[in-house]
């Protein structure tokens, strides 16, 4: 191994009682891709923010080019040649690509020097593969594009090494390869770059090494990714093994939920056009497709966040009148939404809150518009205990929980009212895979207990897993369904991208 | 060095202490005008205390100011807490202080008198209340700005009242008719004028703590006000929430007015509000919006406001200082709020 581009040596990081990072030591060597693989809450971004100067470290030194150096925010992680794409962007939404490039960088005698700024995203675009309209607002980018923009941006202020903390959790597959593409292309000119992810088989095609934490310490070192199963690294992580969940035989019973001929107009994105579907209870739907082509409005269609223009859609054989949440609810749906910390959790507010919060005006919560705090508390703690949801108690701000925890609460505070259906929207987005894998039992259980679920998901793997029928969304419409056996990838991928059709 | 870093909860013990150094912070920097005033700190100050809590008709005095910046910060900190940005408090009580008066002139039985002013003044608060709620709501027009330039709105509205149609015939001036003799509030302690309005005030505000911690609606104001998106997902009806909170916010901003007109004035004037319901702003943020901290921090600001007319009497020091010591007060409590979400870490100075 060529001499290390940065090195982190003995990283400790606490935050109050947790120690996030404990005596970590990591080193990047030039052109090389290093995998950080931990359970959520193991502290990989902790270890990443303090690189990039976001966290002080409570002891350790940080080595760049084999010197120490202090470094106490971005800027003086920029300078020492590390950039960092976070979860969420750090973009202005209003100004251009080639504006939000030049933020901050002093041009001659105080003015832009847009020819130049010009000039350098071009040569990004042809060295990476990584072209984007410098003259768009950021606001018309999707979620891929913004990303990319992030790198884009690493890259024009020199950074040598680069951070990219899941940044596959909010892209598509096909985007997937188009950002491992550049990624490896960045690598064989020598740059060095730190790539976190919980999808195991992405890190073993991308990553020539892997660092693992458990806990804050680093519990083992993977050497060859590529020839490491991803068995062997999840037990790593988690220090045991992980089972697939068994997925019992379930005999459908009648549709629980029907759309029939839905439309819809006036919402950001791609609008449904004649979508008709059903599920039955006891099975699970998975609806499929390359985002942006309409799930989104589905999902909100289902979930009362949008009245479509035509079609009905009748839940236990009652038809929907309103479209309200609310109205959805009595009927006996469950919803959990794409977007826990702003659509789902009140970050600000005691977790409690945030579990009563659809169901508050009900008798369990409330009498004649008085709250009762100690029924809001006690089915806190309640399934915090059945769930395992991991904090400090009931009272805690919703918002310091983790990803996995967060999702946990939602799904007991749906599932503890017995849904004869439940949406759900990329259940497992950002967990890791033990708790992916308690998210997924729970949806076996509740197909066994005869409840209708549809689960909208871009992970392939998780979709072919828990189905069992898939529909695939292409441009606002169903393009197909299939069942069983003829439910592969190769197939799911052609009607994904609409070059076939069937039902 | 320093830096400030992120913090994911604050300690209990903020609430207090961070209004507590806000205050003192107004203060210390108050000082330094004092004495290019050309008085004695320790004396105007000392002067300033004695004259709002030296004695116990001082006291009442500070309690009788106290009474309508209780109601125009409770108003506020329940608009606030639903994010609703309710400047307009000070219009609010003007439009309370109207309507009482034109129902107080009204011969009827005293306790009837007083009932309806309350409640005719409570629904012209919340009416005004209604306009950039309602503008918010239907056209996304922006609340601070609409619920602010009403108050000009309401305050030209009855300047145009007293110079007109009420204006006192008798004597010319621009003030409106008293009301009637059995309309005024019953007085608690001879000689005072501590009425039973400030009583009402002082209960209002566990009521409003009550309704804001402790029903489903406060539940609702203060799920809105966090995260209006999870509120909708969840099934609330955001707007609705929106509307009730205005209505209530207004209600007691108008209640604030009808003390005035029923426990201290007994008509209408130009100057009715000293500003109550811009005072009731900086009440809400020492409060941190608690309306239980609304009463102490009234009554400081009610402190500050009396103290500082006896100061300017003995001293010289104008008694605008009070207006400087509230901004300044405010300000300082914007800044520790800061810390509410930042803590201060010592760095190595190391480069
Ligand atoms: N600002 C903070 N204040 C207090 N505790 C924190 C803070 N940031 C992180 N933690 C805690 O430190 C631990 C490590 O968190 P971190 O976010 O680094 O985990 P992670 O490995 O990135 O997890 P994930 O896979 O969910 O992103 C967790 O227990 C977390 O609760
Ligand atoms: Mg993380």
């Amino acid at each position: 191994m060529s001499a290390p581009l940065i090195e982190m040596r003995g990283i400790t990081k606490s935050f109050g009682a947790v120690k996030a990072n404990e005596a970590v030591d990591l080193a990047v060597a030039p052109g090389e891709i290093l995998g950080l693989l931990g359970e959520n809450g193991a502290g990989k971004t902790t270890l990443m923010n303090v690189l990039f100067g976001a966290y002080a470290p409570d002891a350790g030194e940080i080595l760049v080019g084999g010197r120490p150096v202090a470094i106490h925010n971005s800027a003086d992680a920029l300078a020492a040649g590390i950039g960092m794409v976070h979860q969420h962007f750090h973009l202005a939404p209003r100004l251009t690509v080639l504006e939000n490039l030049l933020i901050g960088i002093p041009g001659k005698s105080g003015r832009i020097d847009r020819a130049g700024g010009l000039a350098r995203l071009k040569e990004i675009g042809r060295q990476h593969g990584l072209s984007l309209d410098p003259d768009l607002p950021v606001s018309a980018l999707s979620v891929g594009e913004q990303q990319r923009l992030e790198i884009i941006k690493a890259l024009f202020r020199g950074a040598k090494l680069l951070i990219l903390d899941e940044p596959t959790a909010v892209l598509a597959p096909s985007e997937v390869d188009g950002l491992f593409a550049a990624l490896r292309s960045m690598a064989a000119q020598g740059l060095g770059i730190i790539f976190i992810s919980h999808k195991l088989n992405e890190v073993r095609a991308l990553t020539h090494r892997c660092v693992v934490l458990r806990h804050g310490k680093v519990a083992g070192r993977v050497d060859h990714p590529a020839g490491t199963t991803s068995a062997e690294m999840a037990k790593l992580m988690c220090g045991h093994e992980i089972v697939p969940p068994a997925k019992g035989e379930s005999t459908p019973g009648a549709s629980v939920l029907t759309l029939d001929g839905i439309s819809t107009s006036g919402h950001a994105g791609t609008t449904l056009r004649e979508v008709s579907l059903f599920v039955r209870s006891g099975e699970i739907l998975g609806i499929a497709g390359v985002s942006g082509n309409g799930q989104r409005a589905l999902a909100d269609v289902i979930s009362g966040m949008l009245s479509p223009d035509t079609g009905t859609m009748t839940i236990a054989g009652k038809a929907v009148a309103q479209f309200s949440p609310r109205e959805l609810q009595a009927l006996g749906l469950g919803r959990i939404p794409e977007d826990r910390m702003t659509t789902g959790l009140v970050t600000n507010l005691p977790l409690a809150d945030s579990m009563v919060l659809p169901r508050i005006g009900t008798e369990a919560f409330s009498r004649k518009g008085l709250l009762n705090p100690a029924a809001i508390r006690a089915f806190a703690e309640a399934q915090i205990k059945a769930y395992d949801i991991r904090c400090p108690g009931p009272m805690v701000r919703a918002g310091a929980l983790s990803g996995g925890n967060l999702q946990k609460a939602l799904l007991a505070r749906e599932l503890a009212f017995d849904p004869k259906v439940l949406i759900v929207s990329q259940p497992t987005r950002g967990l890791d895979i033990g708790a992916a894998r308690f998210i997924h039992e729970k949806f076996m259980v509740m197909r066994g207990k005869g409840c209708g679920i549809i689960v909208i998901s871009e992970d392939l793997e998780e979709m072919l897993m828990l189905s069992d029928r898939i529909a695939v969304m292409y441009e606002g419409r169903i393009a197909g369904t299939l069942f069983g056996a003829d439910a592969t990838v190769a197939r799911l991928g052609l009607m994904m991208t609409g070059a076939e059709g069937r039902s | 060095m320093f830096r400030l870093e992120a913090r994911t909860s604050t300690p209990a013990w903020f609430n207090l202490a961070l209004p507590l150094l806000a205050i003192a912070v107004a203060l210390v920097l108050c000082s330094g005008l004092i004495a290019i005033a050309g008085a004695g700190v320790i004396e105007a100050y000392s002067v300033m205390l004695s004259a709002s809590l030296g004695d116990s008709y001082a006291i009442t005095e500070t309690l009788v100011r106290a009474a309508p910046m209780i109601f125009t910060g409770l108003a506020v900190a329940t608009a606030f807490r639903a994010k609703f940005w309710n400047i307009g408090a000070e219009g609010q009580l003007l439009a309370g202080a109207v309507a009482s008066c034109a129902v107080g002139a009204i011969p009827m039985p005293g306790y009837l008198a007083m009932l309806l002013m309350a409640l005719v003044g409570a629904a012209a608060g919340a009416i005004v209340a209604l306009v950039p709620a309602t503008l918010r709501v239907k056209f996304k027009v922006d609340d601070v700005v609409s619920s602010l330039l009403l108050n000009s709105v309401i305050y030209y509205a009855l300047m145009a009242l007293i110079e007109g149609p009420w204006k006192d015939t008798f004597s010319g001036y621009p003030i409106s008719p008293p009301i009637e003799d059995s309309a005024n509030f019953p007085v608690l302690i001879e000689g005072t004028r501590l009425h039973i309005g400030v009583v009402v005030a002082l209960i209002a505000a566990p009521l409003i703590w009550f309704l804001i911690a402790r029903t489903t609606l406060g539940f609702r104001i203060r799920v809105t006000g966090e995260n209006p998106e999870a509120a909708r997902y969840g099934g609330i009806n955001v707007q609705r929430v929106l509307l009730s909170t205005a209505l209530l916010s207004g209600a007691l901003a108008g209640l604030a007015g009808v003390g005035e007109v029923g426990g201290v004035h007994f008509q209408v004037m130009s100057d009715i509000s000293p500003g109550y319901g811009y005072s009731g702003i900086v009440v809400a943020m020492l409060a941190r919006l608690n309306p239980l901290g609304v009463v102490p921090a009234a009554l400081f600001l009610a402190a500050v406001m009396t103290g500082a007319e006896a100061m300017s009497r003995a001293t010289g020091v104008p008694a605008f200082l009070s207006d400087v010591i509230q901004g300044t007060a405010l300000l300082a409590m914007l800044v520790a709020l800061l810390f509410t979400a930042y803590r201060v870490r010592r760095v190595g100075a190391s480069a």
